[in-house]
């Protein structure tokens, strides 16, 4: 019997249509897979196998009466905890929140349900996204299923590592400087932050919002454009939408692995190698770049000096807006409350108890470059870095069509090992950030493994804004010709998990 | 007049030059006015952290000059307004269904003390 | 310490004021979501995600409100910015479901404006706008225990509907040299805004439902030497009072805080900064929460909002459908009306004057319409404790009443009867005068049958009427007043007496 769990998303999907299997046999199996696994990898927050049950079998039902169904129909989903799903609990990975069940859905949770495709559940996160571990979620970490003494990335980590576990073939997936991108690096899957803008963000709890995007986690680059397409598009609740059609990832992505690459420029950042770059890290995406030249692209090196303030200007508008998004968690609404004597040591008690200490750290940070007499310096110079950074990109997509570097700087270090040190942890997403900051797109797709650990190194592609698509056909061409190396992708390489009985 | 300071911003830059690392005394101070009460030892552990934080990050002040704009919106966008129509609000128990205390359709909270009504 | 009069004060001091209005906007929906802005809901049935700052939920500016800042802001001379944001406002607040409001800081979408405020003698004072921005709402909380106050209250209530309500806020630039004439100044200013935002119809303008709120802040500083400029004097610590929410306790309040500063400056003690409460009861000020350090707000731009970038071509169509300004409009109809100062002033005072315009536009004369509305309809209104406007009783409705009266219809008397039925949901003032039988009897048969039983009742009368005695008829005329009650024409009724008599008029 086939083990389905092991096939891509586009496969369950035709062999739904072809009367190979149900979605209720997928959704199963999957549920299973997670019964099996998730004690060891705690991908999961919370799994709702009844409801994603429910939605299987509408769909088979309607399949079988012959109605017309979206493309993913039926193809299970791990949504990250950071979206808003009435009926399920939320927490975005924090005890502030513990128990909340919201009275309305995310508009990405809609288009989800629209699509038809059972929600297996919530996935595990860094509280509130802080973080690149998954280490600071307020119910503990999630583990890398490559090995699991190592993290899986954050902070969307549990949805990484439910693609890598084989507990769900596809995840949504929240990028504020990276929390995609760098847990599909590590956990050797693909992870793609598209156009701010190109994906609703209500409903998704906000870290910051003018770096906050939604985006599609998979473990092929075809996966991830399906998903996008199904996430994507115009959304009058949230004022920063896009209004323009949604990009056609899918036939990108098969245009990737049908055509060569003549004619198409790939510049190198400059500045996203070198020093602090783990040595295998670097040997495979130079082999990836030989693949891409092996195609018939062009292949260039472009500079962005204002890289360098990007990892600061980030850790002052981050904090800047999450201090003010994170003030709503004031226990008078929703969520804990600690009870004191007034309001204003209610308020206090509860966000001591509520929030763990990179939430706070991030906070006292944020409230700090937002106050009288710092702003200019702190809040407002992050805001011209930002600029600069825009035009960085601006010069270097004049020489190329898109830009690649590594997408981590190392493969995945062990649990608990940078918990106290928050600036090495920052440093894990100096690649990922400059995206957020100009608004560009950005995908993460396996490059291999290191030779010294035989842990996951991941390739990342930037495009320019708008132009999503552009990411997807090159993510695919590189993604066939290592897939013709490897003899298939790369989660396969990954070692077998113990299974629970 | 009210709450503008217009000369806020002007004075922030030279007060801020020397730049020096946030100390026990300013962390105790940001987290009352966050609303994050700290014990004696969540200062000592968060202090040193928040300095050192706040110190690599100082640097954003070196590049950015007079001349260049700041960019709050990556993607440069305008006027996006909705229509004065008005959709369905939650139910009252809906909307109080998250509240951890409630009371005539009202959400309870403690005594407001010595705060303007 | 000696407390002074305002007047004493006011010798002694130059005072230098300004004043916040927040008018609250009449647009079918709030601010930010499509939840309904109605006054008096059931608690918390007005709210969504958004506006009870639910986790996830994200803002929409709301198109008409945008329309109705710039127009207002327009009205008061003020300029449109090209680029103007929202900020985040940020403090801790119960009834502030975010936590931040949403406002505008430096970049307000009108600024730079200027007012003309007309005083009762007809003087014009000048004072300068310097923003009028747009912002939400805040709920509103229900203290319970104690006294019902915040202070000593056991805990409070909070009830999100008026969360998210769109606000329009004007800020005055410092308003000096009104000396004296600084509460009168103060309290045009802000019956000034109030009739601006009812004529341009962006809010219902009703300060006794909050819809036009005022804060108050006042400062005294020495007068200069004779020969002196007053404006090279600095300006003294200010208080500002929060939420005076009258004309009359505009006045008020002023008067109060100057005598209390004034009191304090002679006695050597120092004024304090800081906000301060009105109480209505007692026409005092009493100090708000004191702050070791002031609040510190963190001001940035809502990075959920886009800029507001008004093209030129809407600011000048918007300009296109200004009403005339409320005075321009007031000196025009007192000429057209005929009204003497005081008709005009307590017509404008007793918010009468669309009222009476609109009777005189369904055809009544000015006088005749004034009387209505000043008179009877004033005097119900106040037994009712209601706004001339919310009797039941429309401009047509009194335009048709004093048409039946014109006609001979209906006499006076007859028509405050009607009025009544009106009042009392009878229907218009000539389906009462039917269905009440109210119409004067002018049938001849019925009034010389009453004429005659009279004469006949008072013999003696007819007697001296017939001696030449003609004014004696008027015991006549009042009984077949009393017989026909009341709806004879008593002139008729005279004439017939007279015939009746044999003595021709
Ligand atoms: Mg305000
Ligand atoms: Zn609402």
């Amino acid at each position: 019997m086939t083990d389905w769990t092991r096939a891509s998303a586009a496969q369950m999907a035709a062999a739904m249509k072809a009367g190979e299997v149900t979605s209720v046999e997928l959704t199963q199996a999957h549920l299973d897979r997670i019964a099996a696994v998730d004690a060891d990898v705690h991908a999961f927050l919370h799994v709702d196998a009844e409801g994603a049950l429910a939605t299987a079998r509408e769909v088979d039902e309607a399949r079988a009466a012959g109605e017309e169904l979206p493309a993913l129909a039926g193809v299970p989903i791990a949504v990250k905890d950071i979206l808003v799903t009435q009926g399920m609990p939320t927490t975005a990975g924090s005890r502030i929140l513990e128990g909340w069940e919201p009275p309305y859905d995310a508009t990405v949770t809609r288009k989800i349900r629209e699509a038809r495709m059972p929600i297996l559940g919530k996935t595990n996160m860094d509280e509130f996204a802080m973080g690149s571990s998954t280490e600071h979620s307020g119910y503990g970490p999630t583990r890398n299923p490559w090995d699991l003494d190592r993290i899986p990335g954050g902070s969307g980590g549990g949805s990484a590592a439910s693609l890598a576990a084989w507990e769900a073939p596809l995840a949504i997936g929240s990028d504020t400087g990276g929390s995609i991108r760098q847990p599909a690096s590590v956990t050797g899957t693909v992870g793609v932050k598209p156009t701010y803008g190109g994906v609703s963000r209500y409903g998704a709890i906000a870290l910051a919002s003018s770096l906050d995007q939604l985006g599609p986690c998979a473990r092929t680059v075809e996966d991830a454009a399906y998903l996008h397409e199904v996430m994507g598009g115009h959304d009058p609740m949230d004022a920063t939408s896009l209004d323009e059609p949604v990009p056609s990832c899918v036939d990108a992505a098969r245009q990737g692995r049908e055509e060569d690459l003549a004619g198409v420029r790939i510049g190198v950042i400059k500045e996203l190698s070198g020093e602090g770059y783990q040595a295998g890290v670097e040997q495979r995406f130079e082999e990836s770049l030989e693949l891409l030249k092996a195609r018939g692209a062009e292949v260039v090196e472009v500079s962005c000096p204002s890289f360098e303030y990007a990892l600061a200007a980030y850790y002052l508008i981050l904090p800047s807006e999450a201090s003010s998004n994170l003030a709503k968690f004031d226990s008078v609404r929703f969520g804990l409350r600690v009870e004191k004597a007034t309001v204003e040591k209610t308020m206090g008690a509860t966000r001591a108890e509520g929030f763990g200490d990179e939430v706070k750290r991030r906070i006292i940070l944020g409230t700090y470059a937002l106050s009288a007499g710092y702003y200019d310096a702190y809040y407002g110079s992050a805001q011209k870095v930002r600029t600069l950074i825009q035009r960085d990109f601006a010069a270097a997509f004049e020489q190329a069509d898109v830009l690649v570097s590594p997408t981590t700087p190392t493969t995945p270090f062990k649990l608990g090992e940078r918990l106290d040190d928050p600036l090495a942890m920052y440093l894990n997403d100096v690649a990922t950030i400059p995206a957020n900051l100009a608004g560009i797109p950005g995908m993460s797709l396996p490059s291999g493994t290191a030779p010294e650990d035989g842990l996951p190194t991941g390739f990342q592609i930037l495009a320019p804004a708008h132009e999503d698509a552009r990411m997807y056909r090159i993510g695919a061409a590189l993604e066939k010709a290592l897939a013709e190396q490897w003899g298939g992708h790369l989660t396969a390489q990954a070692p077998e998990l113990e299974v629970a009985k | 007049m009210g709450e503008i300071d217009t000369n806020r911003r002007g004075v922030a830059a030279t007060r801020l030059l020397p730049m020096s690392s946030l100390e026990r005394a300013d962390v105790a101070r940001l987290a009352a006015l966050a609303r994050i009460d700290m014990t004696d030892e969540d200062l000592d552990r968060l202090s040193g952290q928040l300095a050192a934080i706040v110190d690599s990050v100082a640097k954003v002040a070196e590049v950015a000059g007079q001349d260049v704009p700041a960019t709050s919106h990556p993607i440069p966008m305008s006027n996006v307004h909705r229509a004065d129509e008005v959709r369905p609000s939650l139910a009252q128990d809906a909307a109080l269904s998250g509240a951890p205390e409630a009371e005539d359709g009202r959400f309870r909270v403690p005594q407001i003390l010595g705060e303007e009504a | 310490m000696k407390a002074l009069t305002y007047e004493q004060a006011m010798e002694q001091f130059d005072p230098v004021f300004g004043i916040e209005v927040h008018v609250e906007l009449n647009t079918a929906t709030k601010m930010f979501c499509g939840c309904a802005n109605e006054f008096g809901a059931e608690p918390n049935t007005q709210v969504c995600p958004v506006c009870l700052g639910l986790p996830g939920a994200m803002p929409v500016t709301n198109e008409k409100a945008v329309e109705s800042a710039i127009r207002l802001g327009l009205s008061l001379g003020c300029e449109i910015r090209e680029s103007s944001r929202f900020a985040r406002k940020n403090y801790f607040y119960p009834d502030l479901a975010k936590d931040y409001q949403i406002s505008q800081y430096d970049e307000p979408t009108c600024f730079e404006g200027s007012l003309d405020v007309v005083l009762d003698d007809g003087e014009v004072f000048t004072v300068g706008i310097e923003r009028a921005h747009m912002e939400e709402d805040a709920g509103k909380n229900t203290h319970k225990g104690g006294t019902g106050g915040i202070q000593g209250a056991d805990y409070s209530l909070v009830d999100y509907n008026r969360g998210g309500v769109p606000l329009v806020e004007i800020v005055t630039k410092p308003i000096t040299g009104a000396g004296a004439r600084t509460a009168e100044v103060a309290r045009a200013y802000v019956a000034t805004i109030r009739d601006i935002v009812k004529a341009l119809d962006i809010s219902d303008g009703r300060m006794e439902q909050g819809s036009v709120r005022a804060d108050v802040n006042l400062s005294l500083r020495p007068k200069a030497a004779a020969g002196e400029d007053q404006d090279a004097v600095p300006f003294g610590k200010r208080s500002e009072t929060k939420n005076v929410n009258s004309l009359r306790a505009i006045e008020r309040a002023i008067h109060h805080e100057a005598s209390r500063q004034a009191g304090l400056l002679l006695a050597g003690k120092p004024v304090v900064q800081e906000t301060r409460h009105w109480h209505e009861d007692t026409g005092s000020t009493t100090p708000g929460r004191s702050k070791e350090e002031a609040e510190d707000y963190r001001y940035f731009p809502e990075p959920d909002l886009l800029p507001v970038e008004p093209s030129r071509e809407w600011v000048e169509e918007l300009r296109g459908t200004l009403p005339e300004h409320p005075a321009k409009m007031r000196a025009r109809l007192k000429e057209e009306w005929g009204f003497s100062d005081t008709d005009m002033r307590d017509a404008v005072n007793a918010d009468a004057l669309s009222l009476i315009a609109d009777t005189v536009a369904a055809g009544a004369a000015p006088q005749s319409a004034r009387k209505w509305w000043m008179g009877e309809l004033a005097r119900t209104a106040n037994d009712r404790e209601v706004a001339l406007a919310e009797l039941p009783v429309t401009p047509a409705d009194v335009a048709e009443l004093q048409g039946l009266v014109d006609a001979g219809t209906i006499n006076d008397k007859l028509a405050r009867q009607a009025l009544e039925g009106v009042l009392a949901g009878e229907g218009s003032p000539r389906e009462v005068v039917e269905s009440r039988g109210l119409e004067v009897v002018s049938d001849d048969s019925a009034l010389e049958a009453a004429v005659d039983e009279a004469l006949a009742a008072q013999p003696d009368v007819l007697a001296k009427i017939q001696d030449g005695k003609v004014q004696a008829a008027g015991a006549i005329v009042g009984a077949v007043m009393k017989a026909t009650r009341g709806q004879a024409d008593a002139g008729r009724v005279r004439e017939i007496i007279l015939q009746r008599a044999g003595v021709e008029g």
